[in-house]
Parts: C-alpha cells; sequence; structure tokens
C-alpha cells in the first residue's frame, strides 16, 4: 500500500466534515464536524511528517490540536449561553442579520 | 514500523488501513448523519481513535497518545457535557429547512472532494523518508527538542491561547447578578401575598418503586400531578407517567387482598 | 434743459409712490396730488416742447443719461433718455390726455372709495408710458412696456370684486405676456446681431446685418406690437379690458397705452425699413385687424366694446401706415394723435352716459339721451364726426392720409390696401352712426336696473364735461392744424424720413372716394337705426352679426386652438414624461431593485448558506491552482 492513501482518507474526512458543517443544524454537531476536520489535517500532518522523515509536521498537529482545544472550549460556551437565550441551539435560528 | 524509506509499507499496515479506514470513513459520515447529536459524538470519538492508531501507525507515538487522552478523553467529554446540558433524547430534525442548501452542500463537497484527490494524485507523492532515522534519538525528546527551540514562540502563544480560550469560557458562562438574591423570608412573604401555593409543593414519586424525580405523584384518585416534577423535565417532555402501572398495581393489590381476606372468611 | 426730461417721469412716478405708499390719510387729498403731478408733468412737456420748437430741425433731439443700469462689461445699459420729435409728440399726448383724464376721474371716480389707489395706478401708468416713450434703448423701452402692462393689469382689474374684471385684467396681462416675450426675443437678437440695443447705434449698423436676421427681429417687433395694441392674432384682450373703469379705457386702452406697437414700430422703422418681408407682414397684421376691428365693433351693443372695436379698428389703420414704411410713419403717428383725442373724448363721452344711466352700457337701453345730456352730446357727435372723417375734422386729415398712402405703395398691393381702408372708412361710418343714433336719437328705451332705479339721465359735473370739451376742441381742429402747411410732416419728417410715394390716383379721387363710403356708411345705419324703432332685446341677426357679437370667435379659437391645443400637448407631454422618461428612469430603479431584491436572497441570514458559499469558493480556489499549476 502507498502510504498517500492516508492524504486521500485525510481528504475524504475532511470532505464529509465539511459537508457536514453545511446541512446540520444543530450547533453542537457542526462543532464536531468541525473537529472532524481538524482531525483530517491532523491526519495529513503525521502523514507528510512521515514522508518528509522531519517532526515538523506532528509538531503542528499538536499545535493544531491545542488551537482545537481552545476552539472547542470557547464553542461551546458560546453555545452553552445562546442555548440559554435562546433554548436552542440551532444555529438557523441565529438569523438576526437578516433583512 | 517503517524504519526504511521506500514507497510501499507492509502489508498488515496495509490491511490495518483498509479496514479502519472504512471504519473511521463510516465514523465520519454517522457523526453528520446521526439524528440525535450523542450519537454523533460517539461516532467522533470512534473516528477520533481510529485516527490516533492511524497516527501511532504512521510513527508519531506522542500524538497518538496525546489524540486519545486530549480529544477523545477531554474535548468529547466536553462535547458530551454540553450535550446533556442541551437535552440528551433531543433529536435534531434533519430536515432541510433552507431552500437548494443541500444540493449546494452536497455539490460542492463532491468538487471540493474530487479536486483535493486530483491535486493529492497530481502531487506525486511516492517517496517515504520515514521516520526511523529522527525516532532514533527517541521520539518524545526529537518533539521537545522542536517544541522548545524551534516552535518555542509558538507554543508560548498556543499557552497564551489556552489561558485566554479558558477566561473567555468562564466569562461567556458567567452570568452576572443584577440584583440581590431574594432571603428565605422575603420568599415566604411573597408566597403568602400571591396565595397559590403555600405549603411546599408535593414530592415527586410513588410508593417506593417509583421514586425518581421524573414520575409525578399521584392523585388519591390515581391521576398523576403535573406539580410534583420539576419545571424542567416538564418543559422538556421527560416526564415518565406511571399512573396506568400504579392503578394496575392497586387493582391487583385490592384483588389480592381481596382474595386473602376470602380465603381467611373462608377458614374461619 | 435736458436735465427737465428726468422730471417727466420723476414727477407721476413720485405721485405713484406717494399715493400707494401714502395710506388713507391722502384719501381726501389723493386725487388732487395725482392729478397735479400730472398737470406738472404736462408742464414740463410743454416748456420742452416751446425749447425744441426755438431750436432747429436737425439740433431737436436732447438727451440725458441718468446712470448706468446695468454696468456689466459688454453688456451696458444706460438710463438714459432720448427726447426727440417723435418722442416729444408722444410725451404731449401721454401727459396732455393722461392729465384731462385725471381731471375727468376726480368726478367719475367721485364714489369711488378706493379713489386715492385709482390715481396712484394712473400715475404709475403715466410715468411708465412716458419712460417707454422716452428710453433711448430697447432695454429701457421693455422696461417701460412692462410697466404700462402692470398698470394696465392692475386698473382693468381695479374693480377686482367683480370676477369678470378679475378675469379680463388676468386675460390681458397674459395675452400681453406674449407680445412681450416678442420683444425680449427681438432684443436679444439685436444683442447677439449689434452687440448693443441702444436706438442710435442699432439703427446704425442696420446696414451690416443680414436682411433675415432683420426679418426676424421685425416680426418680433411686430409681435410685441399685436399684444400692447390688440391686433390679430392677439387682439382678444382688447374687448375685454372694457371692465376696468371707463377714464382708464379712454387712458390706456383707446389713446395711449395701447398705440405703444405703433410707436415701437415708427421707432424701430430703421429695422423694418431694411426687411421688407417683416413690413409685408406688418401691413397684413393692420389691414386684417382693420376690418377685424370694424366688423365686430358694427355688431356690440356693449357701448364700451363698441368703441374698443373701433380702436381695434383704427389701430389697424396706423399699424398698416407704420407697415407701409417712409410713406406712412408720419400718418400713422399723425392718425394716432388726432386718434388719442377724438376716441379718449369719445370714450369720455360714453363714460359720462353710463354716469347719467346707472352705469348701464347696453346702446339699446339708451335712446334720445340728447335732450337730458347736451354737453355729452355734442362733444360726443364732435368726436363722432371727427373719427368717421367729417370734411374738416382731424378724423378727415389723418385718415384720408393713410387711405393715400395705402394707394401710394404702388401695384396690385396698393389697390387691395387702398380698398381695404377704403371699406373700412365705410363700415367705420356706418357703426359710430349705429352707436350715435342709438344712444342720443329714437326712442327712450331705458330700463330700471337690477335694483329697480329708474334711470334719471343729468348731465355729468364740470369735472367731467371740461375735459370732454377740450378733447372734442382737438378732435375738431387738431387734424386741420397739423395738415395746413404740413405742419406735422414737417415736424416729424427729420426723425421718421419720408417719401412721398406714387399714388395711381389723386388725392381728389381718393377723397371723393372716400366721402360715397362715408355716405354709403351713414346712410345704411340711418336706414336700420334710425328710421325704424330699435327694439330692447337684440333680434337674432345674419350669421355675420352673430359671429360679430362674438367677436369673430376670436376665444373660441383661442380657446380650441391654444387651450385644448395646450391641454393636448401638455396631456401628451406628461404621457410621455410617465411612460417614456419616468419608464426608463423607474425601469432602472426598478431593474437594480430587483436585481437587488435577488441578490438580498443571497444574504438569507443563515450561518449555514454564508457557509456554502465560503466552501463553493475553496472549491473554486483549488480548482484555479490546479489549472495555473496544469498550464
Amino acid at each position: 500500500m502507498n502510504p498517500v492513501n492516508y492524504l486521500y482518507l485525510a481528504a475524504l474526512l475532511f470532505t464529509i466534515g465539511a459537508v457536514g458543517v453545511l446541512i446540520r443544524k444543530n450547533a453542537i454537531v457542526l462543532f464536531m464536524c468541525i473537529e472532524l476536520m481538524l482531525n483530517a489535517c491532523n491526519l495529513a500532518f503525521v502523514a507528510f511528517s512521515r514522508m518528509h522523515g522531519n517532526l515538523d509536521g506532528q509538531i503542528i498537529a499538536f499545535f493544531t490540536m491545542v488551537v482545537a482545544a481552545a476552539e472547542v472550549v470557547v464553542g461551546l460556551a458560546i453555545i452553552v449561553s445562546l442555548f440559554r437565550t435562546r433554548h436552542s441551539a440551532s444555529v438557523d435560528d441565529a438569523s438576526l442579520m437578516k433583512l | 514500523m517503517s524504519t526504511v524509506a521506500a514507497t510501499v509499507t507492509s502489508s498488515g499496515e496495509a490491511v490495518q488501513f483498509w479496514i479502519l479506514g472504512t471504519v473511521a470513513v463510516i465514523g465520519a459520515l454517522a457523526t453528520i448523519l446521526m439524528k440525535k447529536a450523542v450519537h454523533s459524538a460517539l461516532s467522533l470519538a470512534g473516528t477520533m481513535i481510529i485516527l490516533a492508531v492511524f497516527y501511532l501507525a504512521n510513527g508519531a507515538y506522542f500524538l497518538g497518545v496525546v489524540q486519545v487522552i486530549v480529544y477523545t478523553g477531554a474535548i468529547m467529554m466536553l462535547f458530551l457535557f454540553v450535550v446533556m446540558l442541551v437535552g440528551v433524547t433531543a433529536a435534531d430534525s434533519l430536515k432541510e429547512t433552507i431552500k437548494g442548501q443541500r444540493w449546494m452542500a452536497l455539490l460542492c463537497g463532491l468538487g471540493f472532494g474530487i479536486l483535493l484527490f486530483t491535486g493529492i494524485g497530481h502531487a506525486g507523492l511516492n517517496h517515504f523518508n520515514g521516520l526511523g532515522r529522527i525516532n532514533s534519538g527517541g521520539h518524545v525528546e526529537g518533539l521537545a527538542q522542536l517544541i522548545f527551540t524551534k516552535y518555542v514562540f509558538a507554543f508560548e502563544l498556543t499557552g497564551a491561547l489556552l489561558i485566554t480560550a479558558a477566561v473567555g469560557a468562564m466569562v461567556l458562562t458567567h452570568r452576572e447578578r443584577t440584583e440581590r438574591a431574594a432571603t428565605q423570608r422575603e420568599l415566604a412573604e411573597r408566597r403568602v401575598r400571591e396565595g397559590v401555593q403555600l405549603p411546599p409543593l408535593p414530592a415527586p414519586g410513588v410508593y417506593a418503586r417509583h421514586n425518581a424525580v421524573d414520575v409525578p405523584g399521584l392523585l388519591p384518585d390515581g391521576t398523576p400531578s403535573e406539580l410534583t416534577v420539576s419545571k424542567t423535565l416538564r418543559a422538556r417532555g421527560q416526564i415518565r407517567d406511571v399512573s396506568g402501572e400504579a392503578l394496575d398495581d392497586l387493582k391487583a393489590l385490592e384483588q389480592r387482598s381481596a382474595e386473602r381476606l376470602g380465603r381467611e372468611e373462608a377458614s374461619k | 434743459m435736458e436735465n427737465l426730461i428726468a422730471l417727466l417721469i420723476a414727477a407721476p412716478l413720485l405721485g405713484a409712490v406717494v399715493l400707494l405708499c401714502g395710506g388713507r390719510r391722502l384719501d381726501r387729498t389723493g386725487h388732487w396730488i395725482g392729478t397735479l403731478l400730472a398737470a406738472v408733468s404736462f408742464g414740463i412737456g410743454v416748456a420742452l416742447f416751446a425749447d425744441m420748437l426755438g431750436r432747429s430741425a436737425d439740433d431737436r433731439t436732447l438727451t440725458q443719461n441718468l446712470y448706468t443700469w446695468i454696468p456689466v462689461e459688454g453688456f451696458q445699459a444706460d438710463m438714459a433718455f432720448q427726447l426727440d420729435q417723435l418722442s416729444m409728440t408722444f410725451v404731449l399726448l401721454i401727459s396732455g390726455v393722461g392729465t384731462l383724464i385725471h381731471v375727468y376721474s376726480i368726478g367719475y371716480m367721485e364714489h369711488d372709495e378706493r379713489r386715492r389707489r385709482f390715481f396712484g395706478y394712473l400715475n404709475l401708468f403715466v410715468a411708465a408710458m412716458l419712460l417707454l416713450v422716452l428710453a433711448d434703448n430697447f432695454l429701457l423701452l421693455y422696461f417701460g412696456w412692462e410697466g404700462v402692462g402692470l398698470a394696465s393689469y392692475l386698473l382693468i382689474g381695479f374693480w377686482q370684486h367683480k370676477p369678470s374684471a378679475a378675469t379680463a385684467a388676468k386675460k390681458a396681462f397674459l395675452v400681453n405676456r406674449v407680445g412681450d416675450m416678442g420683444l425680449s426675443i427681438a432684443i436679444m437678437l439685436m444683442f447677439t446681431t449689434f452687440g448693443t440695443f441702444a436706438f442710435g447705434p442699432v439703427f446704425g449698423a442696420v446696414g451690416e446685418a443680414s436682411e433675415g436676421m432683420l426679418t426676424a427681429i421685425g416680426l418680433m417687433l411686430l409681435l410685441a406690437a399685436c399684444g400692447k395694441s390688440a391686433q390679430v392674432p392677439l387682439q382678444s384682450w382688447l374687448g375685454d379690458a372694457m371692465e376696468g373703469p371707463t377714464p382708464v379705457s379712454a387712458l390706456i386702452h383707446a389713446a395711449t397705452m395701447v398705440t405703444a406697437g405703433v410707436y415701437l414700430i415708427v421707432r424701430s422703422g430703421a429695422v423694418f425699413n431694411a426687411a421688407p418681408d417683416a413690413q409685408l407682414v406688418v401691413v397684413v397684421v393692420g389691414a386684417v385687424t382693420l376690418l377685424f376691428g370694424a366688423i365686430v365693433g358694427c355688431a356690440k351693443d356693449d357701448i364700451k366694446k363698441a368703441l374698443a372695436g373701433s380702436t381695434m379698428s383704427q389701430i389697424g389703420y396706423m399699424i398698416l401706415a407704420a407697415g407701409l414704411g417712409p410713406i406712412g410713419y408720419v400718418f400713422a403717428i399723425m392718425h394716432l394723435v388726432t386718434h388719442g383725442f377724438f376716441k379718449a373724448g369719445l370714450f369720455l363721452g360714453a363714460g359720462s352716459v353710463m354716469h347719467g344711466m346707472n352705469d348701464e352700457v347696453d346702446m339699446r337701453k339708451y335712446g334720445a339721451l340728447r335732450k337730458y345730456m347736451p354737453v355729452t352730446f355734442v362733444t360726443f357727435g364732435l368726436g363722432y364726426l371727427a373719427i368717421i372723417g367729417f370734411p374738416g375734422l382731424s378724423g378727415f386729415f389723418s385718415k384720408d392720409m393713410i387711405i393715400e398712402a395705402a394707394f401710394a405703395k404702388g401695384g396690385t398691393e396698393g389697390w387691395i390696401l387702398g380698398g381695404v381702408t377704403l371699406l373700412g372708412a365705410g363700415i367705420t361710418a356706418f357703426y359710430m352712426t349705429r352707436v350715435m343714433l342709438l344712444t342720443f336719437f329714437g326712442e327712450k328705451r331705458w330700463q330700471p336696473d337690477a335694483q329697480g332705479h329708474e334711470p334719471h339721465p343729468h348731465e355729468s359735473p364740470k369735472s367731467m364735461t371740461i375735459p370732454m370739451v377740450i378733447l372734442a376742441f382737438g378732435s375738431v381742429f387738431a387734424g386741420a392744424f397739423f395738415e395746413i402747411g404740413e405742419r406735422f410732416l414737417t415736424w416729424l419728417e427729420p426723425v421718421t424720413g419720408y417719401e412721398h410715394g406714387n399714388p395711381p390716383v389723386s388725392a381728389m379721387t381718393v377723397t371723393a372716394a372716400t366721402m360715397v363710403m362715408l355716405l354709403a356708411g351713414v346712410g345704411i345705419a340711418w336706414g336700420m337705426y334710425g328710421r325704424r324703432p330699435v327694439p330692447v332685446l337684440a333680434p337674432r341677426g345674419s350669421f355675420l352679426t352673430r359671429a360679430a357679437r362674438r367677436d369673430l370667435y376670436q376665444d373660441d379659437f383661442n380657446h380650441v386652438v391654444l387651450v385644448r391645443g395646450g391641454e393636448h400637448l401638455t396631456r401628451s407631454l406628461v404621457y410621455v414624461d410617465h411612460s417614456l422618461v419616468d419608464g426608463v428612469v423607474n425601469g432602472t430603479a426598478a431593474s437594480v431593485g430587483g436585481l437587488s431584491g435577488r441578490l438580498r436572497k443571497l444574504q438569507n441570514g443563515y450561518a449555514r448558506s454564508y457557509a456554502v458559499s465560503m466552501f463553493g469558493g475553496t472549491a473554486i480556489l483549488i480548482a484555479a491552482t490546479l489549472l495555473m499549476r496544469a498550464v
């Protein structure tokens, strides 16, 4: 097997995550999809790290995880406060920007 | 594990890739297609564990472990907490409300995926260096060396980012109290003034068998009293109505006692 | 001496300012102030006239430059006056007749509580009219021209409580505006052609301009003259203008203001001389109006409207004469002056009759007044004889000269014009005899007025009869005075020029023909109104009579062609505006709006929609990257 397949898998997962972001209304699931996309990226980084024979890719993946953790913390806090005020976690309900 | 530069991995890894890869894709699809958020979360957790295995397979031992501990352990738990807060049983409607959104999403996703695949195919990535040489001095030591030398500023910045995120999450979820909390005395006085419900609300639960908070207490005629369960449960519709069961039980009890009394009478 | 010219205008202007701003405290003395200042103006005019007679014919023009009115580089308008023989004639006529009519108005307006205001307006008129004839450039003339238009408007509508008077004033103002447009265009054309509008430079440079331009200027000046002098096709306002008080009709709408058009054409003689086409149009307008006014005058039962038709017709004579060129200028002005006397006299007589008959104007309700109003009868009669051209009286001389001049034009044109003027003389004799017979002869046909008062005809007070007597005196002797020794010709010739022309018939023949026409007109009128009793209610009459009663359908024509046409034009313009102009504007707005509405749908507020756009954009970016690499 060619290790490039990891990249294909990463691309596939990323695309699935992106489509999930677009079709799901629940903000929590939406965040999960974003996590999925981040993980797909991490897989690609790790695969690249192996291809190039250095650890930089893994370091980047490590940072990605940290950023993802921060993002999830803030994002979930937003969801919680949103849910408190609107009693709904649907992103479509937060559409006050439209005319 | 691949310790030499190659273009082909071991067949063991190939088998592992195809089996686990398939599972990972199924997990990902389940994440975006499951109606209930908790199912999505569990599917995602599964996919993440498989990814951790792939990290290990790619020589990223540290990351593989971190993936399990941080992602699957911490972040997914955070997700589950929030899911619990919102309501575990609440199912999303998968019906699309925005016209054309689903088709557009699928079209874009398909185009994006095909283009990405084409791009990877065109990149001509066949040569593998492997991590054997790098990991020779110790994998974690290698990572640590990079983090504390080349990426030290990024590392410090991520630390700051994490602190900021933690404080931000607290600020976001913290509710400022704008007025003094009412004392017990004031609450009691208000209750008397309003005159709706003077004594404490009746307790939930029926007999010794159903004393859970989600079971409403029964009135003398056997009908359930909504007053006995918490407002939140009522709003969520998570009240377990056991009145029918209780009435049946009551009937059976009476019948049994009648039979027994009858027998006693008969024996006398 | 020339410093006095401005005083000519200043005196009545002062009167107008004092009377109009003075308020009620002048109510009891206002008319004396107004009359006095008009008389002062006349006195200054006489002094200037005496001075002018003392100088040689070539040295009689006086000029006075008060100040620069509009000091713009390349556009210099001076407040400057020019007093030559032509202006002098007008000054004497305006201030003289004007003073007489001021005096007359003292009696006539005695019972009107707004008499002070009336005299203010009269003074304003005299000032504006004097400015008109004394101006040394066309712009200043235009100023006076508009001034008299304003005064005319105010005086026609003086009895503004009557809707008919208010409407008549508005009508006069609007119709005059058409003519004024012509004058302003003429001035603009002059400025673009000659770079100036002062009389001297313009007339001196006539030779440098193309004939087409001169014809255009001439036609525009003629349009102005038509408006002010009630010539066809802008004649419709004069009949209605009789709604004003009778002294106003006498002064403004008979003797002076309506002759401003004649003055304008004679003054611009240099332009017309160089534009034969324009002259031809002038002659045609004059001839048409001559007959038009005369025919209308034959059918009117309202004494003032009959006289108004006559005025129109007589001014037609003058315009015709002015259109003949140097042959006729002098006679146009001469007829203007004699007409000023006898027509003012006739109007004052008519006012006197109305004064005695409870303001009744229908001649069919007069009759046999000669016994009750002897002075009025005699003065009116003398005016009548003068206008029909009774031998020896003013009208005889002046009209005869015009008829001769018309023949002297030569060729077929001369014969046609001569014929028209002769015919006009006959019709004049007819309708004036009719007026005379209906008013002063025959049976009493008096009717009680609306309040049931029986009329008690009586002679008017002295303040009214004296001016009538003076004007009658002028009507009788002015013509002979001017004609004997060709005094008037000698007087005016240096300004207007003169040539004798070649009359195809002798002067005696023309006079004889005129006499025949006169007798025919008088005879027919006598046959129709003198021998038979006159019905109080007007008979239906022939088609021509009915047409003439309706002013030959001038108002209907105006209504159908101008009002309706204007309405149609407006409506179609509105339609075009709504459908085409608004269509383009609204269409642009609507298409932008529609596009925006559709674009707005993209902004539906759903974060996921925006996410799709982003995702699609990312896909396109990748595609672009790949394409760039592939190329």
